[in-house]
């Protein structure tokens, strides 16, 4: 072993206050080796057991109507076109045609070249920094692979941006990672997160996505959470959606205590969206008591938990309209999008 | 004119060294005739005390040793019988009255028994244990481990193959001992404990009370420290008070037999316990 | 009402169909018993569940004369594999019928349904499976050549798992070749009734298993009747004691699960999330009522603030409350007398100086409650620290070195459980070695299966069950002589002397 040449990080604020201002690759390195380790079977043990929760009527009603409210509506085709974003974009503003009572979803996710038009198609209904609107967020840094120089990444961030996004979900440098190159990760993080800032001097929301289904360990995925959380993502994501196992509930867990460490840590609050695979309510409502379980239900809000679905949603509606009308509904009675 | 000989002490053995009773007291050990042979000690409670606490400190490195240390240091006590075979063939005619074929067939068997148990050392554990096949990601395997601190009231005939028969099969898994040798025919044990004494059995791992059975076995049976007992010897004791007397602890009890105990695989387990060690398993 | 106030999610009672009062199972058939009758009750509202017979002296000797029939003129003569024929049927019988089964003993003893439904009852099937595969494979089990069947086995089963428990002691039994008279507790007989139900079903002959119910007396006649070979008692270390001295002498085979006080040992570098999560399985499962509870966390001292905290937090969200509500975590205490002794022991951990801590909870207005409890500041010297309270208290010490943990942990009676919290898998190994307890647990805890074999060191009692080992409890070995020349040897026996009524 040598002495490294301590390299020198970009010194994020959240870093530099929990790890020093002589930032390095080291002690980042450090840092991260000296979070306690995780050990599956008790982690997995412990989802499934969260996942035996029984909710039902007035809970149940109340999960359902939260789920639609926490979903990230998304459509990541290679086909995408202004058309399929704007038919995205019309279910995501009445889910439901037939209950006006419905909930709208928290946001649409598409790729970056898709914002303005998801921008246009929203119109008033575009949330444009209000709360009560539905955000645009788009996938950027060379989605899903993340494998491109970092000057396309900035600029496709950038671009995402200024086309209206609201929220950008970054991909992390896996293989960066993976080689043990936490630091590149790190700096690339801190970059796209100044990417994000707006002509105002506002920021697009940082979503960072993990794909955890390459990262294998849950060791990893305790180790990266907490890197992204450091580098300045206001969200931590599981997965793209393209690699599978996508979103499963005891990587979700174990990121939630991520949050919820970093929480007690700092008093800040970071949000956590589990992305791909979920399709149904029944398991969507396992995520909502594995989060008020974990986290509390302070973070079962849009700007603290999403869902990245696409066609949860309707598997949603189709429970919502049992619940109204006491007899079970059908697919036709629902839109596809 | 024969030559005068220069008879032997008998005394206790604990903790590695040889006391005189702490009582002071001594009992005679005659020939099958009836004619005077020895005096030997004659253990009190305080003696039996005495070697439970020299088993207990003499346990964890008695059972933390290797198996196949054990089986060595077991061995080589079968090799230095083996050549004091002719003193011990002398002491048992003289003590047991019986023929010269029949204390060689006895010195024979027991170095024989202690042989076979000493190979048991580093094997018995892939006997009586188990890799288990539990439903779930879980590591599970189930290991005996000595139970302790054994008292042994060894057989009152067959000297020396009734001693070995019982305390060979109790330390060859690394419990610590404590016995009380045939009350009219002790000398063998005495003897086998200088063999003891000078081999790399280490001091407490055996001891050796003489005298009566049925004065100290109670203290024995009722002592808090003492893990299990071994009633071979105890058949013509108050044995069943005994066991009650066990009962206040849970001791594990081996009830009385008729002779000597035949040399098995299951006597070794008896004075074990199993432990069963879970471990998750988990690849991510 | 907040989310987290999920809406109530009762498990139905619809599945039950309880009879008004129950017999004694003696010899395939409900008869009445002798004794004066008693009720048994919901312990979560104190409403009567059903009335139970009480066997006297007359009806246990009716039932040991009836098992001594099956084992002398059907069941020992019985192929391995009829005998394991009729444990796969009992088997899937308890699979189909899980669901009532598991209602029934939510009902009777107080546990939460989701332990009755995921743990009781899926287990009490399975070590009807696991065993039933035994019956005809005997000479495999590591105990000689054509081990042979013990006869009459008289078991005495207590009420924190009830029907778990007589599987654990009825699935070895039978599939040894032997045949049954087994006593549940006074406080929980009624899976065991439904169960004799499923005999019947299973068309058991008649004999082989007999059910007797009552307290105390019951069970001591029953263990102590001259004709019974084996004995088989799980309970406390008090009554196991006084077992083993009845049966001193009289040559029947004894085994004993007894009491516990078990150390979950949590070193610095544990996998933290997994280790609260062990440490609130550890006590709180089966609201502590299990002998081999981790009531004992041992901590190092450099984490212990950081594991209270969390522990803490952790203990605010059990759900405390209806057992038969599909998200109880925590239920009711077996019983009055049960509670009283909690109540009493924890008094004493206030008395003695401990620190207290329980979460806010609100319990129903009848039943017996105890809220969630943890203890820190305790000495090794306190009584909360020694003493097996049997209930959802946990008493915090710590250490610092892994030798005083070890040495601690060992500083007890007891010798049941252990569980071990690290990421090193070398000092696990090398800590589970020196610990004395006959089941440890490696991050993980209060997990059983057919296959592992279970059981205690020290005052914790003597045999296993479970897994191969299981089985040693209920056959007779014909014993691993030294082979060689047997002339060679004096002429010897090992058969051993008993002082026996069977003599």
């Amino acid at each position: 072993m040598t002495l490294d040449h301590p390299v020198a990080l970009a010194p994020a604020e959240r870093a530099v206050q929990l790890i020093g201002g002589d930032l390095t690759e080291k002690s980042l390195r450090l840092h991260l080796e000296g979070l306690p380790g995780v050990d599956a079977v008790g982690l997995e043990a412990r989802a499934a057991d969260l996942g035996t929760r029984s909710i039902k009527t007035t809970s149940k009603a109340w999960a359902l109507d939260k789920i639609i409210s926490l979903i990230d509506l998304t459509t990541l085709e290679g086909s995408d076109t202004p058309g399929k974003v704007r038919s995205l974009v019309a279910k995501a503003m009445v889910p439901d045609a037939s209950d006006a009572a419905t909930p709208r979803v928290a946001a649409v996710c598409v790729y970056g070249d898709m914002v303005a038009d998801a921008v246009a198609a929203l119109g008033s209904a575009h949330s444009a920094g209000r709360d009560d609107g539905i955000n645009v967020a788009a996938v950027a840094t060379a989605f899903p692979s993340g494998r491109a120089s970092l000057s396309v990444k900035l600029s496709d961030t950038a671009d995402a941006v200024s086309a209206g996004a609201d929220e950008i979900d970054m991909v992390i440098d896996r293989g960066a990672f993976l080689a043990g190159r936490f630091g590149l990760v790190f700096d690339q993080i801190v970059a796209v997160k100044e990417a994000c800032r707006r002509t105002d001097g506002s920021y697009a929301h940082l979503k960072v996505i993990l794909e955890t289904g390459e990262l294998t360990t849950y060791d990893n995925v305790r180790r990266a959470s907490w890197l992204a959380i450091l580098a300045g993502g206001d969200f931590i994501k599981t997965s793209t959606g393209k690699v599978a196992p996508a979103a499963t509930l005891p990587v979700t867990l174990l990121m939630l205590q991520v949050v919820r460490d970093w929480h007690n840590l700092t008093g800040e609050r970071i949000g956590v969206k589990p992305a791909g695979g979920i399709r149904t309510s029944k398991d969507a409502i396992k995520y909502l008591v594995t989060v008020a379980e974990t986290v509390g239900e302070e973070w079962l809000d849009p700007h603290l938990f999403r869902f990245g679905a696409s066609s949860l949603l309707n598997d949603v509606l189709l429970q919502r309209q049992k619940l109204t009308t006491g007899h079970y509904s059908g697919p036709d009675y629902v839109t596809i999008d | 004119m024969s030559r005068i000989t220069v008879p032997k002490t008998f005394k206790l053995y604990i903790g590695g060294k040889f006391p005189r009773s702490e009582s002071g007291r001594v009992y005679e050990v005659v020939t099958a005739k009836g004619a005077f042979l020895a005096n030997a000690a004659q253990a009190s409670r305080k003696d039996a005390r005495d070697a439970v606490v020299a088993a207990r400190s003499a346990l964890s490195g008695w059972a933390g040793a290797t198996g196949y240390n054990r089986g060595q240091v077991m061995y080589r006590i079968a090799e230095l019988l083996e050549g004091r075979r002719a003193q011990f063939i002398d002491e048992i005619r003289s003590s047991e009255g019986v023929s010269a074929s029949a204390a060689e067939a006895q010195v024979d068997a027991a170095i024989d028994v202690w042989v076979w148990y000493a190979g048991w050392a580093d094997k018995y554990v892939q006997v009586a244990g188990n890799g288990n096949p539990v439903s779930g990601p879980y590591f599970n395997i189930s290991t005996p481990e000595p139970t302790g601190v054994v008292a042994i009231i060894a057989p009152q005939q067959s000297s020396l193959l009734g001693f070995v028969s019982v305390v060979a099969p109790a330390l060859v898994s690394g419990n610590t001992v404590v016995v009380i040798s045939s009350q009219s025919s002790p000398l063998s044990a005495i003897s086998l404990s200088e063999v003891l004494a000078t081999s790399d059995v280490p001091g407490g791992v055996v001891n050796v009370l003489t005298g009566s059975a049925a004065e100290v076995a109670p203290w024995l049976a009722s002592h808090a420290d003492v893990n299990a007992i071994d009633l071979a010897g105890a058949g013509e004791l108050d044995w069943v008070d005994l066991q009650i007397a066990a009962a206040d602890t849970l001791k594990r009890v081996l009830p009385p037999e008729d002779g000597v105990s035949a040399a098995s695989v299951e006597r070794i387990i008896f004075f074990t316990e199993t432990k069963t060690v879970w471990h998750t398993k988990g690849l991510i | 009402m907040t989310f987290l106030d999920y809406a109530p999610a009762p498990e139905s009672t619809a599945v039950l169909s309880l009879r008004a009062s129950y017999g004694l199972f003696i010899n395939g058939e409900f008869v009445d018993g002798r004794g004066d009758g008693f009720t048994s009750i919901s312990p979560a509202t104190e409403k009567p569940i059903a009335q139970f017979s009480t066997a006297n002296d007359a009806d246990v000797d009716t039932a040991v004369i009836a098992a001594r029939r099956a084992y002398d003129r059907t069941w020992s003569k019985l192929s391995g594999s009829d005998r394991g024929k009729y444990l796969f049927r009992i088997a899937r019988l308890v699979q189909e019928r899980a669901r009532e089964l598991a209602v029934a003993e939510t009902l009777d003893n107080g546990k939460p349904i989701k332990e009755t439904r995921d743990v009781d009852i899926p287990l009490v099937a399975a070590w009807f499976f696991y065993y039933a595969g035994w019956a005809d494979k005997l000479d495999y089990a590591g105990l000689g050549p054509a081990p042979r069947s013990l006869g009459v086995a008289a078991q005495v089963i207590p009420w924190n798992f009830p029907l778990l428990m007589l599987a654990w002691k009825i699935a070895p039994a039978l599939a040894a070749g032997n045949t049954v008279v087994i006593k549940p507790a006074e406080t929980t007989p009624l899976t065991a009734m439904i169960f004799a139900e499923i005999l019947q079903q299973a068309d058991l002959p008649p004999g082989v298993v007999n059910i007797i119910t009552g307290a105390g007396a019951t069970g001591s006649a029953l263990v102590n009747h001259g004709d019974v070979n084996k004995v088989a008692f799980t309970g406390s270390t008090g009554v196991g004691r006084a077992i083993a001295k009845s049966t001193a002498g009289t040559g029947k085979k004894l085994t004993l699960e007894l009491g516990g006080k078990g150390a979950n040992i949590v070193f610095d570098d544990a996998p933290m999330d997994q280790a609260i999560e062990g440490i609130v399985t550890g006590i709180f499962f089966n609201q502590g009522q299990v002998c081999c509870a981790g009531s004992r966390l041992l901590v190092q001292e450099n984490i212990h603030d950081e594991v209270i905290e969390r522990l803490k937090k952790r203990m605010s969200t059990l759900r405390v409350g209806d057992p038969l509500d599909k998200n109880t975590d925590v239920g009711a205490i077996n019983s009055r007398a049960q509670l009283d002794r909690i109540t009493a022991l924890a008094g004493v951990g206030v008395e003695e100086g401990a620190e207290r801590w329980s979460p806010e909870c609100e319990f129903p207005t009848a039943g017996f409650w105890f809220a969630p409890t943890i203890f820190t500041g305790v000495a090794t010297s306190h009584r909360i620290a020694r003493d097996e309270i049997f209930g959802p208290v946990l008493s915090v010490l710590t250490f610092r070195t892994p030798a005083e943990a070890i040495a601690k942990a060992n500083n007890t009676p007891y010798g049941l459980s252990a569980g071990v919290w690290s990421d090193k898998g070398s000092r696990i190994l090398a800590v589970a070695d020196k610990l004395r307890a006959g089941v440890v647990w490696a991050n993980t805890f209060n997990k059983f299966d057919p296959a592992s074999p279970f059981g205690g060191y020290k005052e914790s009692g003597y045999g296993r069950e479970g897994g191969r080992h299981g089985l040693a409890a209920y056959l007779e070995t014909s014993g691993w002589a030294a082979p060689g020349r047997q002339a060679d040897r004096p002429k010897t026996s090992s058969k051993a002397i008993s002082k026996g009524s069977q003599e």
